[in-house]
C-alpha cells in the first residue's frame, strides 16, 4: 500500500499526487513512467513520472479521469492510499543519460499538450538545475486545462502558452506557436522535445520535420504489466517494432508511425467508457454505450 | 465400486458444454473412496522408477501408500518434504511424461493416476487445515529471490526450512508468476489453490514484496551490497513474447498470449467488476500448439468466441499436454493442423478481418528432431477471424542480464547457469527456471529452484 501525501486538484477532470513509493523515489529519473493500481479490481494505470523528491521518498503523478479507475482514485484524499505503485519503468529522457557538456550546446524546445505538460516538467526542472534553460509550448483546449503554469515558470527560459479556444494567453495550436517562434521570431532549436497526446505529437513533428529540429516524442500507448511482458504497447518505430513500455517511452518523433498507434488506441475505447459509464452511473447504466468518448490516455 | 485392476478409476470433470460458458475448474478431482482405490493399484516398487521421473524427487510410494491407509496428512507431510506446490503441480505438472510414463503399471495397463492422487492429497489437506512444519530454527543469512513463480516460490521454501531469511522480489502486484497471469482459473483456481499454496510458503517465514522491478527499482548489485543480501537467486521466468514478423500483425485485434492471458488471468478481466478490458469478438484464431495456446483458445471460447487453432505441424507434434488437446477439442475448438499464417488482414478500420495462411507439409527432420513442415505452393487461403493471439513462445528478459555486472547470457538471452546447482558467472548469484532454460514447465522450474536452494545453501556454508 502507499500513502498519498499530498493531493491537489488542478482541474475538474485532473488532480495531483504525491505517493510515498521509497524505492521509485530512490531511482526514478525525467522520462520515465509508473504504473499504478488503486484497488484490488483496479487497472493498471501507467503514469509518467511528474516529479519525485528522493530524500521524502515520494514521487509525484499527475492524473486525469479517462476510465473506471481514475475516476476512483479521483475520490481519494490525503492520508488514503494506493494499492499499487511500481517502477520506475522504461528508460530515462535521452537528455538526463547524454553527455550533459553536450546537451548544454544544445538550443531545447519542449511542447507539452494538456496532460503532457506534467511529463515535460521533471525535464525542464531538470535542465535548469544543471543550467540549462530550455523555451516551452505548452498548449491546452482552455484556460481551465493550463496545468502547473507556476511550476513550469520557475524552470524555463521562455515559456509559451496557448489555448485552442483563446480563452487564455492567445488563441491558436501549439504548432502555429513552433512557426510563430521559427519564422516571425527568428529561434533556432537544435532539438524539440513533445509529449501530449498523440495527434498533437503527429503534427508537432510534421511542423518540427519542416524546419529541420529533430523530435523526441513520449509514446502513452496501451500498456499491461510495463515490463516487456505483452506486448500490448508495441508501436512500428522506422522499420522495426519497438515496445514502449521497455524501449521508451521516448522515441525519435520522425520515426513513430503515429497513424498505426492512434489506432491501435482506439481499440478498448468503447469497454474503457462502458467501465465508466457503469461506475458513473451505477445501476441506470444498461450498456450500449457504444458511442461514448473514454478519451486519450 | 470396481477392485483396482489394469485401468486407473475415472475422474469426474465438468461437461464440456457446460464449462466451456465458465471460467470454474474443468476436472472435479477424485473422492476419498476413488483416490484410495486408485491409491491401492499402487504396487509400492522397492525400487520405485516414478521417483526418477519427478524433478523434485517426491516419495511417490511414500505418499501413495500413507493416502491408501487413509492417513491423509501423512501423505501430505510425505510430499510436503519435496514440494511445495502440491496442489499447482497435481493440476499442472506433465505426469504422462514423468513419473507417470515410468510407472511400472503402465507397462500393462494404466500407469496409477500419481498427479490426480497428488491433487486429491493437497486439496484435502487444505480443506482440513493442514499445514506444512514450519518449525526451521533461523541462521540469520539474508537471501534474495527474484521472481514468485514455481522455481522462485521452491527456491524461498526450502531455503526458509534450512533457516535462512529470505525475501521474494516480484514485479507484478500479485505474487505467483506464470501460475497467476499465465495458467487460467479453469485448470488452476487462484484464490483456492494458488494463494492458499503461496501462503504455505509464506507461513515458512518468507516475505514477498510485490511491485519491485529488479533492474528498474533496485538492481542485483545494490541488494548485495546496500540490503545486506548474501545470495540472491533469480527465478524470473521467460516474459517476452514472441512475434511472427509478418504483415499486419500490429492490426487491431492482434495479441501476444502473454497480454490475452494476462488481463484474463492476472488482471480479472473476465468478471464484471474488473476494470481491466478484454477483446470479446465472435471468431479468434490462436497460432501455436503448446500448452499456452491450449489456455488461450479456452479462454476466448469461455468469453464467448468461436475459436481455431492454427498450428504448422500435424497432431502427432502438438507440445501442449495430450489432455489439454483432448479437452480443447471436447469443448469445441477447431484445429487447422499444418497450417502457418503468413498475413493478417484488416478492414479498412485496421480491424483484423481475416488472417491469410498456407497450407504444411512434413519433410525432414529439423534439429528438434521433429519433421520440419514446409508450405505447400499455391496453397493460400484466408481463414476469417476478428482477433489472433499469438502463442508462439517466450524468451527471458534481458532487463537483470543488462544491469547486472558479470552476469552471463547466451545468445537466446538465457542466464547461464549450472544444473546442479544453480551457479551464474556471478559471485553469490544463482539462477533456474525459464530465465536458464527458456520457456519450458513448472515443475522443471521448481527442480530448479530446489537444486539452486540446496547450492545456496553449500556456498553460504562454505564461506562461513
Amino acid at each position: 500500500m502507499y500513502l498519498i501525501k499530498k493531493k491537489r486538484v488542478l482541474h475538474d477532470s485532473i488532480f495531483l499526487m504525491d505517493i510515498v513509493a521509497p524505492r521509485v523515489a530512490k531511482y526514478c529519473q525525467p522520462g520515465q513512467f509508473v504504473i499504478v493500481r488503486i484497488d484490488e479490481m483496479g487497472e493498471r494505470v501507467p503514469l509518467t513520472v511528474c516529479d519525485y523528491n528522493r530524500e521524502e521518498g515520494t514521487v509525484t503523478i499527475v492524473v486525469q479521469t479517462i476510465g473506471a479507475s481514475t475516476l476512483r482514485m479521483k475520490e481519494l484524499n490525503e492520508g488514503e492510499y494506493l494499492h499499487d505503485f511500481v517502477g520506475p519503468l522504461g528508460q530515462p529522457s535521452e537528455l538526463i543519460t547524454d553527455d550533459i557538456e553536450e546537451v548544454k550546446k544544445k538550443k531545447i524546445l519542449f511542447v507539452a499538450g494538456g496532460l503532457g505538460t506534467a511529463p515535460v516538467y521533471p525535464q525542464v526542472k531538470w535542465l535548469h538545475e544543471h543550467g540549462i534553460d530550455a523555451d516551452v509550448i505548452v498548449g491546452a483546449k482552455n484556460k481551465d486545462l493550463v496545468i502547473l503554469e507556476e511550476e513550469m515558470k520557475a524552470v524555463a527560459g521562455n515559456l509559451y502558452i496557448t489555448t485552442d479556444d483563446g480563452s487564455y494567453v492567445r488563441k491558436g495550436l501549439v504548432t502555429e506557436v513552433i512557426a510563430d517562434l521559427v519564422e516571425k521570431e527568428g529561434k533556432k532549436y537544435d532539438l524539440c522535445v513533445s509529449i501530449g497526446p498523440m495527434i498533437m505529437m503527429k503534427f508537432c513533428t510534421l511542423t518540427t520535420k519542416k524546419y529541420n529540429i529533430p523530435t523526441i516524442v513520449s509514446m502513452n500507448p496501451i500498456m499491461v504489466d510495463g515490463t516487456g511482458m505483452c506486448g500490448a504497447c508495441r508501436l512500428t518505430v522506422g522499420d522495426e517494432v519497438k515496445f514502449a513500455c521497455i524501449d521508451g517511452p521516448e522515441f525519435d518523433g520522425f520515426k513513430v508511425n503515429f497513424d498505426e498507434a492512434m489506432e491501435r488506441m482506439k481499440l478498448y475505447r468503447t469497454e474503457e467508457g462502458r467501465a465508466m459509464l457503469k461506475l458513473k452511473e451505477g445501476d441506470t447504466h444498461h450498456g450500449g454505450c457504444g458511442h461514448c468518448d473514454g478519451g486519450d490516455k | 465400486m470396481a477392485a483396482p485392476g489394469f485401468e486407473r478409476v475415472p475422474i469426474s470433470e465438468q461437461e464440456a458444454s457446460v464449462r466451456a460458458k465458465n471460467f470454474d475448474e474443468v476436472c472435479l478431482g477424485y473422492t476419498e473412496e476413488e483416490a484410495v482405490l486408485e491409491a491401492s493399484r499402487c504396487l509400492n516398487c522397492k525400487n520405485p522408477r516414478c521417483v526418477q521421473g519427478c524433478p523434485v524427487n517426491i516419495d511417490i510410494p511414500g505418499f501413495i501408500m500413507a493416502l491408501k491407509e487413509q492417513n491423509f496428512k501423512g501423505a501430505y507431510d510425505k510430499i510436503s518434504e519435496s514440494s511445495a506446490l502440491p496442489a499447482v503441480c497435481g493440476r499442472v505438472c506433465p505426469q504422462e511424461t514423468q513419473c507417470e510414463a515410468l510407472c511400472i503399471r503402465g507397462v500393462k495397463g494404466d500407469a496409477v493416476s500419481i498427479g490426480k492422487l497428488e491433487r486429491y492429497t493437497a486439496d484435502r489437506a487444505r480443506e482440513e487445515g493442514i499445514k506444512p512444519h514450519t518449525d526451521c530454527a533461523p541462521n540469520g543469512h539474508k537471501i534474495a529471490v527474484i521472481g514468485s513463480g514455481p522455481a522462485g516460490l521452491t527456491c524461498a521454501g526450502d531455503l526458509a526450512r534450512l533457516g535462512y531469511d529470505v525475501t521474494i522480489f516480484e514485479a507484478l502486484h500479485e505474487a505467483g508468476g506464470v501460475l497467476t497471469y499465465g495458467i487460467p482459473e479453469f485448470r488452476l483456481p487462484k484464490d483456492t489453490v494458488v494463494a492458499a499454496e503461496i501462503e504455505n510458503v509464506k507461513a515458512l517465514g518468507v516475505k514477498i514484496e510485490t511491485n519491485v522491478v529488479i533492474g528498474k527499482s533496485v538492481t542485483i548489485d545494490e541488494l548485495m551490497e546496500d540490503e545486506g543480501f548474501e545470495a540472491v537467486f533469480i527465478g524470473s521466468g521467460a516474459g517476452l513474447p514472441m512475434f511472427m514478423k509478418i504483415p499486419g500483425e500490429n492490426a487491431k485485434g492482434v495479441f501476444s498470449a502473454n497480454e490475452y492471458l494476462t488481463r484474463n488471468n492476472l488482471m480479472k478481466a473476465f468478471r464484471e467488476d474488473s476494470d481491466t478490458p478484454i477483446f470479446r469478438p465472435a471468431k479468434v484464431a490462436v497460432v501455436g500448439g503448446g500448452n499456452v495456446a491450449m489456455d488461450a483458445a479456452r479462454t476466448a471460447l469461455r468469453l464467448g468466441a468461436e475459436v481455431t487453432i492454427v498450428y504448422r505441424r500435424s497432431e502427432a507434434e502438438l507440445p501442449a499436454r495430450v489432455e489439454e488437446v483432448h479437452h480443447a477439442k471436447e469443448e469445441g475448438i477447431k484445429f487447422e493442423l499444418l497450417t502457418n499464417p503468413v498475413e493478417i488482414l484488416e478492414d479498412d478500420d485496421h480491424n483484423v478481418r481475416a488472417m491469410k495462411c498456407i497450407r504444411m507439409e512434413l519433410g525432414e527432420p529439423d534439429a528438434s528432431g521433429r519433421r520440419r513442415p514446409v508450405p505447400v505452393e499455391g496453397s493460400e487461403f484466408e481463414l476469417e477471424t476478428n482477433a489472433v493471439i499469438m502463442a508462439l513462445g517466450t524468451s527471458p528478459n534481458p532487463l537483470i542480464a543488462s544491469t547486472t555486472e558479470g552476469l552471463d547470457t547466451n545468445k537466446w538471452k538465457c542466464i547461464v547457469a549450472s544444473e546442479e546447482n544453480g551457479q551464474t558467472s556471478k559471485e553469490g548469484v544463482f539462477a533456474g527456471g525459464d530465465a536458464v532454460t527458456g520457456a519450458a514447465t513448472v515443475i522443471l522450474a521448481m527442480g530448479a529452484g530446489k537444486a539452486a536452494a540446496k547450492g545456496i545453501d553449500e556456498y553460504i556454508k562454505s564461506k562461513n
